[in-house]
């Protein structure tokens, strides 16, 4: 690995002046399993590794009325093992618990996945469903990014070179709402997906009908997509095979994945379709768990 | 170069400090510094879990964590296992039932299999076979790991 400096200071306002001054050439290092195996590769060369973790804003995990505050270094292991957040953000779970092996849940953040920005990433199908929003600050000021404008391109965010993700928020899901994140891999485990999916569902009161929708999917274009108008499609219709065939089939239209070793265009659009309709029923599933 | 940074830190419950430059994994300073081998180096990049020790309570790969992040924490390591000259029973099962062949991927599914029985004293095998899942074993096809697992968790409720 090239030679670098190492700092892990405890107060925000000093990771920012950092930022600030090394503009580029300084690194955030959270769970380190993407940036260690980036370094040693040599894909990221920075001069500078800003270590987050002892910082207590993107150390916190905050479960309130309003929602779901999560540090940009919290892992995925503290999020799936504290049952109350497990208990009302299930698709959550099924994300974070699918990433790597329990070795990288140990450290791998929700954030760093983010900061990532994977088009295949198995957390940031699952944020945009849930309306997640990415707290931003840097010296000059912060701003709120919803996470489906967060990357930009395959390896690329919106963050400029001075601007460091505090947290993330999702706010609390409706009452009679439920959520549902899949993967398609060619083995059980370990392995990056072909194509994911996340979807979020609101029942009105009778179960019956939806109230609103949103749908994510991932590895099927440059960045993780929200498929807005497959969601949309859904508002005021019946919970039934047509519907979510619909929304399915809009969001398999939405795709444009690539042709690459894990699988073909072809193939990634009918798993688009496949999983996006599977999302829909666990999620309405999960929904009218609630119900009850 | 960057100057060399002094990390005091806790190697099964020694207290222990050490130089290492940053770019240097916790792999790596266990191994090329402490000169504690027993912790293997597979794949170097996350996947096999043969580097495998558990910090602070979390089993982690020591490859995907620098030297320098170990400041202040505990690490358990192959070398902590057996206890006053007496194998732990995941290393008596593991004997017992051959659970493995070249050896390479032991001490990492050793400390895998220890964090399991330490959160879960009685996993089923779908637990196992699940928990296990970051650990590679390029020789036995993981059934005989996965029964010396079983099977030390048994001995350790009778015990």
């Amino acid at each position: 690995m090239h030679d670098f400096e190492y700092c892990a200071p405890d107060k925000l306002q000093e990771a920012l002046g950092l930022m600030a001054t090394h503009k580029g050439s300084a690194q955030l290092l959270a769970g380190g399993t993407d940036l260690i195996v980036f370094m040693r590769a040599r894909s990221k060369r920075p001069d500078l590794l800003i270590d987050v973790k002892k910082i207590p804003e993107l150390s916190e995990l905050q479960l309130d009325k309003a929602g779901l505050t999560i540090g940009a270094s919290v892992s995925c292991r503290a999020i799936y093992e504290n049952d109350q957040i497990a208990g009302k953000y299930s698709a959550l779970v099924d994300s974070t618990t699918l990433i790597g092996g329990i070795q990288i849940q140990g450290r791998a953040s929700i954030g760093g996945n983010l900061c990532t920005a994977a088009p295949s990433a198995d957390t940031i199908p699952t944020l945009i469903a849930y309306s997640a929003v990415a707290n931003v600050v840097s010296d000059k000021g912060e701003r709120q990014i919803p996470v489906e404008e967060f990357c930009v391109a395959p390896g690329q965010t919106i963050l400029n070179d001075d601007e460091i993700l505090v947290n993330l928020f999702i706010p609390a899901p409706a009452p009679r709402s439920g959520a549902m994140f899949l993967r398609f891999i060619p083995r059980n485990e370990m392995d990056i997906a072909v194509v994911n999916a996340a979807a979020f569902v609101e029942l009105d009161e009778a179960g019956q009908n939806f109230i609103s929708a949103r749908i994510a999917i991932g590895a099927v274009a440059p960045t993780p997509l929200f498929v807005e108008e497959a969601g949309a499609a859904m508002i005021d219709k019946p919970v039934n095979e047509e519907s979510l065939l619909n929304a399915a089939r809009i969001a398999r239209d939405a795709a444009s994945p690539i042709n690459d070793m894990r699988g073909t265009v072809e193939h990634r659009k009918q798993l688009v379709e496949v999983l996006t309709r599977r999302a829909l029923y666990g999620a309405i599933e999960r929904a009218r768990g609630a119900l009850e | 170069m960057s100057k060399r940074t002094h990390v005091t830190t806790t190697i099964n419950n020694k207290s222990v400090d050490f130089l290492c430059e940053p770019r240097q994994s916790l792999l790596e300073v266990l191994r090329d510094v402490l000169f504690l081998t027993g912790t293997k180096d597979g794949c170097n990049d996350g996947n096999c879990g043969a580097c495998s020790v558990i910090m602070d309570g979390v089993l982690v790969d020591s490859c995907c964590i620098l030297g320098v992040e170990a400041e202040d924490s505990e690490i358990e390591t192959i070398e902590g296992l057996a206890q006053n000259g007496e194998l732990h029973p995941l290393q008596k099962a593991f004997l017992e039932q051959t659970g493995m062949q070249c050896g390479i991927c032991t001490p990492g599914f050793l400390m895998a299999a220890k964090a399991l029985l330490d959160k879960n004293p009685q996993p089923d095998e779908q637990q196992i076979r699940h928990w296990l899942a970051g650990n590679l074993c390029r020789c036995t096809g993981y059934d005989k790991l996965i029964r010396s697992v079983m099977i030390a968790s048994e001995s350790m409720a009778e015990a």
